[in-house]
């Protein structure tokens, strides 16, 4: 009999007046009493709608059920047969938009807490590990594929096709595997060790990880598929390069890219005290983020967590807040004042060449745009100085447009991202691309998802 | 890992450091910069290539031990190895279809000019040469120097070698003897390349820089190396490092270096003490 209790079984978290001083993980994770508790609630439908809302289709009635039994290592066959990354998934994915927006339990009361299932059972694994002995590698089929990049777009690629038997080698620029799961988003939300179990399991079956080497400018496409005998490239290279406003002052000191700021804490780790890597001082400093988005939310995050009073600047009001709900919501605990409809018109600078403060101009909302979103207005003659020592700018990202220069026959739209069709395909012969290079900035599970149908999609062309 | 196959002082705080990065030395081009980290801990930090060798697989590099990472790097002996180097990054200085130019370098920068001017020659251009330094002690590379230019000038600040003053005075002696050149390059501190830039500005001569500002990924994703040129925000990473320098802005450039600072400061001394006790 099913648990008809209408709420989800609450997140044990940090408290926030403890967390905004550390960069520990906020969420701590069900027990194992609480995710069977929480799997009972699940109504096994038999067509469950919440599995067309995974971008990876996670089968998860078939997981939930082993949960309520009990039977996690079970749990964890099933996620693991579509989903290379479960506790990344069960961590960054916006399941209000996807499985969990469509749980029949929602409509009534709160949906099923999947993604909390999700990482319970990714956790347990890693923790407890495989439950009688190594799972079986995979026989090699002989045939190269080439991987460029290590984020969530490239390691489902790599990890769908290794399990195949391909031998995949995944080229990556920095010197740490990742992509933006290591540089972007922060150790508070995704803990690094976590990253690196799922790289190493992947390893496990087979995927050769390249670090340092820059496509584009180490080697090119050509030369992979031409000398290095790759038959298939799949391109998941990322987003590319932070956008910023074009308003004076944005190079002053203390303007920063929400693409650097994260990286320096996150990749270089220069908040502790053994890095050798700077980062500005912001105890009791007063900071700015400009944006709305998810990458707003953690550069906040981050900021309030190096000692700053903190202000989220955003053109919209509350409601249309790009970020995830959840991601507003611990922003707001910890103490981020959301000075929303609001924009920046230009930013200030001392005799020093360093940020004194930001110009606002206040907005109201017009008619809805292109986007749907209702535009926003400026508001004449309400211009205020925001007294700030630094600005981070999380305007999203433009295309790199490394690989596109160097790469024969590849075609890339207006905006610069990569044009495939809906296998991944790319205007050259055995090139997919996915991800953020294809999109523009979107989400984790989407870029895993666009990874797995370039895998289909390269098995089937090279098993013909 | 990328092992150091040669290690030598050029000067006590001058050092080349010869690579082994086959990947890397495959594909570099003057102009061209690497980004290194020392060891587990260490900063990224970009160095622009002086020398490479495709057939050995080894890319050499001149490094002035200057801060924290550089420190730790001059402890590093031949054989040892550095944690991470990935390159070649940036666009490759242009050197074709030039008649004549004049190279300018200051200190360890004439580490990175030297290939340039190479380049130029070899690429059959009549190419001088105006190197500066801070005294006789840290003069560099001058045999390889006088050995691809027709005209070289040394100075330094004090007048204990060569012709006694700035980079500047001495160009500007060359360009008022009447020389036309098609190009000034000019590679050293911000400062010099500024006032480089500004000597050569009244004559109307393309002046080409090379930037190094603060970076972190040298891909473009960070976009911590920004600059104003024209009017416009660049990445020295993707767009440069060479830049008009009569387009730099200059001011905002020399300020935004100094971010760190005191951060490097602090950094230098304290690895500078760890190095002492070990020592003892």
């Amino acid at each position: 009999m099913a648990n008809m209790r209408l709420d989800k079984n609450p997140m044990p978290a940090q408290d926030p007046n403890v967390r905004n001083k550390n960069f520990d993980e906020v969420a701590l994770g069900y027990t194992e009493e609480m995710a069977i508790d929480e799997a009972k609630r699940c109504l096994n439908c038999k067509n469950p709608k919440c599995v067309s809302g995974c971008p990876v289709n996670v089968r998860i009635p078939e997981f939930i059920t082993r949960v309520a039994e009990g039977d996690f290592d079970g749990a964890f066959q099933i996620i693991t047969s579509t989903n290379s990354l479960p506790a990344i998934c069960g961590r960054v994915c916006p399941q209000e938009n996807q499985c969990e927006g469509q749980c029949i339990r929602g409509i009534k009361g709160e949906s099923v807490g999947i993604g909390r299932l999700e990482r319970f059972v990714a956790d347990y694994h890693n923790a407890h590990g495989h439950q009688g002995g190594a799972p079986a590698k995979p026989e090699s089929n002989g045939h190269k594929v080439a991987v460029v990049g290590s984020g969530p777009a490239g390691l489902t690629c790599a990890g769908d096709l290794a399990r195949k038997g391909y031998d995949v080698t995944v080229y990556e620029a920095l010197h740490l595997a990742g992509g933006v799961l290591v540089y972007g988003i922060p150790e508070f939300r995704l803990p690094k060790a976590i990253v690196q179990k799922e790289v190493k399991r992947l390893e496990y079956f087979g995927v050769k990880v390249v670090t340092n080497t820059v496509v584009g400018r180490t080697i090119t496409i050509d030369e992979l598929m031409e000398e290095e005998g790759f038959e298939a490239v799949f391109v998941g290279s990322g987003a590319g390069l932070p956008m910023f406003m074009n308003i004076p002052g944005e190079n002053l000191k203390g303007v920063f890219s929400a693409n650097e700021f994260l990286t320096r804490i996150n990749l270089m780790k220069a908040y502790r005290e053994d890095s050798d890597t700077p980062i500005m001082d912001l105890k009791g400093k007063k900071v700015a983020v400009v944006g709305g988005g998810n990458v707003a939310m953690d550069a906040a995050r981050c900021s309030k967590r190096l000692g700053a009073e903190v202000w989220v600047v955003y053109r919209r009001g509350m409601e249309e807040l790009p970020a995830r709900h959840e991601e507003v919501e611990h922003a707001i605990e910890e103490g981020i004042i959301f000075k929303t409809l609001n924009n920046p018109i230009a930013i200030n600078g001392d005799e020093n060449g360093a940020v004194a403060s930001m110009t606002c101009i206040e907005m109201e909302l017009g008619e809805p745009d292109a986007s749907g979103r209702r535009r926003p207005i400026e508001k004449v003659g309400s211009e205020f100085d925001l007294p700030v020592d630094a600005v981070i700018m999380s305007l999203g990202t433009s295309p790199n447009p490394l690989i596109k220069s160097t790469t024969k026959g590849l075609e890339v739209n207006k905006k610069g991202g990569i044009i495939v069709n809906e296998d991944g395909l790319t205007s050259r012969p055995g090139v997919y691309a996915g991800g953020d290079a294809v999109t523009g900035a979107a989400t984790v599970i989407l870029a895993m998802g666009a990874g797995k149908q370039a895998a289909k999609a390269i098995d089937e062309a090279l098993s013909k | 890992m990328y092992r150091i196959v040669t290690k030598e002082a050029l000067k006590p705080t001058v050092i080349l450091y010869e690579i082994e990065a086959p990947m890397v030395a495959k594909k570099a081009q003057p102009g061209q910069f690497i980004i290194l980290r020392v060891d587990e801990n260490g900063e990224r930090i970009p160095i622009t290539i002086h020398d490479y060798d495709r057939e050995k697989g080894t890319v050499t590099i001149i490094v002035q031990t200057i801060g924290a990472t550089t420190e730790k790097l001059s402890h590093k002996q031949q054989g040892d190895f550095l944690q991470d180097f990935v390159g070649p990054l940036g666009v490759p200085t242009h050197t074709e279809g030039k008649k004549k130019v004049c190279v300018v370098g200051g200190g360890v920068g004439c580490a990175i000019a030297y290939p340039v001017l190479k380049k130029f020659h070899d690429c059959g251009a009549e190419v001088h040469a105006v190197v500066g330094f801070k005294n006789k002690d840290v003069v560099i590379l001058e045999e390889k120097f006088k050995a691809v230019s027709s005209v070289l000038k040394v100075c330094t600040d004090d007048g204990s070698y060569g012709q006694k003053g700035l980079v500047t005075e001495a160009l500007k002696e060359l360009l008022d003897a009447g020389h036309q050149y098609d190009e000034i390059f000019a590679i050293g501190p911000m400062v010099m390349m500024k006032f480089v830039s500004k000597t050569t500005e009244p004559y109307g001569i393309p002046t080409t820089v090379s930037m190094s500002p603060i970076m972190i990924d040298g891909t473009g994703m960070c976009g911590g190396c920004r600059l104003t040129v024209g009017g416009e925000t660049k990445f020295a990473c993707v767009d440069g490092p060479d830049f008009d320098g009569h387009k730099v802005d200059w001011d905002l450039a020399v300020k935004r270096n100094q971010m760190y600072a005191e951060f490097e400061k602090h950094k230098h001394e304290e690895v500078c003490n760890l190095f002492r006790q070990e020592v003892k």
